[in-house]
């Protein structure tokens, strides 16, 4: 049996401090970041895709690498004021990208014939090295502003549902410390988007999203612990089976998140420039989610527990609605096709 | 269960997924080089690529109230009428798997897959098809209100968005001798010789009206402006100046400059004079003589006079105003103008012209005459549509998508099986067995909800195989505790797996949850990553709590009272 990290005694909670304030640093760090941001950017702290802002994003190939100044001009040629060019991902890709309020000209949904202008006179210019539009995307500023809405909501919405969710399934206790851990899961994601400066998109909006599914996925894992250890009898305080819980449970996160990084590293490496900030989203949250499971869900749930402790018994007796619906409940519910 | 029942019950889980992914054939309609439709069969796996994944074009349409207001009740009716015209567009169109649906209330999206020409796509789309037929301006009101206009723009401190340096270029050019504009524009325009005849001759007889005209340089709207080949009322403006012009056009107070009861329109045709590209310009009565309204057929042809052109026929009653208008109207130029762009160079009406007539199309194909036919036959849009949102994807790129897609896959398969095999030795193997099974349950399952793969989606089954074990080491983790507490290994396999589930469950149901509400609010490519997750999830607590247990189940029985499990 190949047993890494089995039956270890590691006190991770003494550590909590040290890991507050390092997150906290963390945080507040993307937070100036971000500040800094909105400064450079006229005042967009966050670099939202055309999804949202409305605007063009004009995605040229070259058989050869191509030198930028040349589909710089040529962009200028188009009378395509204000856009940004850069490398995508590799010097034969090039994007073009404006976005509508910062150009503050005309909503650019005429992307597609805009792409070939400016593909045609690249060809004219370099002959030898054919430019081909390989992706033209426009998006009008109602658009972009109606897809803002969704995204807000669809964030808060699936907050709201899992709170729901955490309620019926677990104790209060449990349900305010896992959602403050996927609060601080927000904020850490959000501090990493601003380090990476990386382009939100809606398929990025869907990788934050993820994270926090799996970010509370590993907090209910080590929850889940806690709560069949609290119902032994045993004299331990919440400290020592919060403890003891993360060292059980230890192995599966290792073996889970090995495997979810090893995933997400192949999307990263090897899936391509388009998918990128959603895989670079998803590597971080493999880290922010175990990290926020330990660190931020387990001394919080102590620090309630200290600040409303349960009436005395409570630990062996099981009054508390978890304990008791654990009791009622000799077999685990059936799963799908039982 | 019993066990021969759990066996039964996975092969017939396998035998759906086999049967939902097995290759069937696709009839698909095709339009041949010919031009004409027919169907076409082809076998494939029923699994819907997206647009980001085979290429095409994503369009979404909503009502053009910028020049018009409509009210909102008239809205909601007219993108019902639309959506029909749309639609029978696009089934004219005649590409394989085009979606036409109504999003919202006021939105129309149509997607288009494997479309070479999006912008063809999308003229076929947004073309009103408001079929008019105006007279050219022959008494040079527009030339008279030069003056006025540029004053205007002046006053309205317009001019100062155009670069200095432009518009004294403009100047310039606008400048040199006419006349030489003009042989320049008659050689460069052979291949448009396919306007009607007496054009050229024409030209030559307003030269000379024109050249006392000559649009004086300075005025920041009159610097745009150069005298047209020789038809009344026709104007060139350099393609790089036309950002300008239209910025101008879209100011209230200079459009109220304009001369009253005519209209400034752009046409269709570009130019090249001196190696600088124009595009025509034409002021024209407002009033139409007729519209598209008594249109009763049109279609595509191809003669030695004209090259391309799309002949129609009028209904009896515009047949009769046509002859009428067109009679008091002999020696004028006449604009056949669809919604708001003038088509080629306003021919000269020779004599009145009756039930039928046809519109030049200039050196463009017989495709843009087969477009042109079909949306004129397929009538006008109620109201004009604009492009809100305009996806369009190379297919080059989507290839490219489906081939890093895949590859990613793979890697990430393979090394969610090497540390599985590598940690768990003989259950890992029993835990890949149960991932073969998952992957074809979950793209069976896509197949089945008839799901559209996306890049994203990809993305998500990759992480999804990543989550997939979760519960397999959940599982195998409270076993090896169980068998560490001294328990036998049946006792110990059965009470891993109970131990596990409440935690398998929560933590899967809070991720069903998010993958919901993504698929609630998300759009396309997020909805099939949405998609996919919750497939993936699904098929994964089948698979690790169902199948994994049997593999387990069959192992026990055949070497009855094992007394160590390789975990």
């Amino acid at each position: 049996m190949l047993r890494i990290l089995h039956d270890t005694k590691y006190d991770f909670v003494k550590h909590w401090k040290s890991a507050v304030i390092g997150t906290i640093a963390f945080i507040a760090l993307g937070m100036v970041l971000l500040g800094v941001h909105a400064e450079r950017h006229n005042g967009e702290a966050l670099n939202y895709s055309i999804e949202f802002t409305g605007g063009t994003a004009i995605q040229l190939k070259f058989p050869q690498p191509a030198p930028p100044d040349v589909v710089r001009s040529a962009v200028d040629q188009t009378g395509f004021r204000g856009a940004e060019v850069t490398a995508f991902g590799d010097p034969l890709n090039f994007l073009i990208k404006v976005q509508t309020s910062e150009s503050g000209g005309p909503a650019a949904t005429n992307a597609d014939s805009l792409g070939q202008d400016i593909a045609r006179i690249l060809r004219e210019r370099l002959p030898s090295n054919p430019a081909t539009v390989v992706r033209a995307e426009g998006v009008g500023t109602s658009v972009g502003s109606e897809l803002k809405t969704k995204a807000i909501t669809a964030i808060l919405i699936s907050f709201i549902v899992t709170l729901i969710y955490l309620a019926i399934r677990f104790e209060w206790r449990f349900g305010v410390a896992a959602t403050i851990a996927t609060m601080h899961d927000i904020l850490t994601t959000l501090a990493f988007l601003a380090m990476m400066r990386l382009e939100i998109s809606l398929t990025v909006v869907a990788a934050i999203l993820t994270v926090i599914g799996y970010s509370l996925n590993d907090t209910i894992i080590i929850f889940d612990r806690v709560r069949e250890n609290l119902k032994k009898q045993r004299k331990e305080s919440l400290r020592e089976v919060l403890n003891r819980s993360i060292n059980e449970t230890l192995p599966r996160s290792v073996l889970t998140h090995a495997t979810v990084f090893a995933a997400t590293m192949a999307l990263l490496l090897f899936a391509g420039e388009v998918i990128r900030p959603f895989s670079w989203l998803m590597a971080f949250g493999v880290f922010t989610g175990t990290f926020s499971s330990i660190y931020v869900a387990g001394p919080i749930l102590l620090w309630i527990e200290h600040k409303w402790p349960r009436s005395t018994g409570t630990e062996s007796k099981g009054t508390s609605r978890a304990l008791a619906e654990e009791r009622k409940r000799e077999r685990p519910t059936p799963v799908g096709t039982r | 269960m019993p066990l021969k029942w759990r066996v039964l019950t996975i092969v017939a889980l396998c035998l759906v997924s086999v049967w939902a992914l097995f290759p069937r054939d696709v009839t698909t309609r095709v339009r041949g080089a010919d031009g004409v439709l027919h169907d076409q069969k082809s076998r494939r796996v029923p699994l819907k690529p997206g647009l980001d994944l085979r290429g095409g074009t994503y369009l979404a349409l909503e009502v053009d109230d910028s020049k018009q207001t409509i009210p909102a009740s008239q809205k909601a009716e007219a993108i019902d009428r639309a959506l029909k015209t749309v639609r029978s567009r696009i089934d004219g169109f005649g590409v394989s798997e085009s979606v036409v649906q109504k999003q919202g209330d006021s939105r129309i999206v149509v997607q288009i897959p494997g479309i070479q020409d999006p912008e063809r796509a999308r003229a076929l789309v947004q073309e009103q098809a408001f079929l008019q037929f105006k007279i050219t301006d022959k008494t040079q009101a527009l030339e008279r209100s030069l003056p006025k206009i540029d004053q205007v723009i002046k006053q309205r401190g317009l001019v100062a968005k155009v670069s200095g340096d432009t518009a004294g270029k403009a100047a310039t050019t606008a400048s040199k001798g006419l006349q030489g504009l003009l042989t320049t524009t008659d050689t460069s325009k052979k291949s448009d010789s396919s306007k009607v005849a007496s054009a050229g001759k024409a030209a030559k007889d307003s030269a000379a009206a024109a050249d006392s005209l000559k649009v004086q340089p300075g005025g920041a709207f009159s610097s745009l402006l150069q005298q047209g080949g020789g038809t009344p009322g026709e104007f060139y403006v350099a393609v790089d100046q036309i950002p300008t012009l239209d910025s101008y056009l879209d100011d209230s107070v200079v459009k109220a400059a304009l001369p009253p009861g005519k209209d400034f329109l752009p046409g269709t045709d570009s130019v090249s004079l001196q190696g600088k590209w124009y595009r025509s310009y034409y002021s024209v009565d407002s009033k139409p003589i007729i519209t598209g309204d008594a249109l009763k057929d049109a279609r595509p042809a191809q003669n030695t006079m004209d090259g391309t052109v799309v002949e129609f026929e009028l209904d009896n009653e515009g047949a009769r105003k046509f002859r009428n208008e067109t009679g008091k109207h002999v020696g004028d130029f006449m604009a056949i103008i669809l919604d708001d762009r003038v088509m080629g160079r306003p021919p000269v009406i020779q004599s009145a012209i009756g039930a039928h007539g046809q519109i030049t199309m200039g050196g463009k194909s017989l495709a843009d005459a087969q477009d042109l036919a079909l949306v004129l036959r397929a009538g006008a849009l109620p109201v004009p549509l604009r492009v809100a949102e305009v996806h369009s994807i190379g297919p080059s790129l989507g290839q490219d998508s489906i081939d890093k897609g895949l590859r990613a896959t793979l890697i990430a398969v393979s090394l969610v099986v090497i540390i599985m095999l590598v940690y768990y030795r003989f259950s890992g193997m029993l835990a890949v067995g149960g991932l073969v099974l998952y992957v074809l349950y979950t793209l069976a399952a896509l197949a089945g909800f008839d799901a559209v793969l996306t890049l994203p989606g990809i993305a998500g089954f990759v992480l999804s195989i990543g989550m997939a074990v979760d519960a397999n080491v959940l599982i195998f983790e409270r076993i090896r505790e169980e068998l560490d507490r001294g328990k036998t290994v049946r006792t110990s396999i059965d009470e891993g797996f109970r131990h596990a589930m409440p935690a398998i469950v929560d933590s899967n149901v809070s991720t069903i949850l998010t993958a919901a509400v993504l698929y609630q609010y998300g759009t396309g490519p997020v909805k099939g990553f949405a998609v996919t997750l919750m497939a993936g999830i699904a098929a994964s607590l089948v698979t690790s709590i169902f199948v994994v247990r049997t593999f387990y189940l069959l192992w026990l029985n055949r070497s009855r009272g094992a007394q160590t499990l390789s975990i």
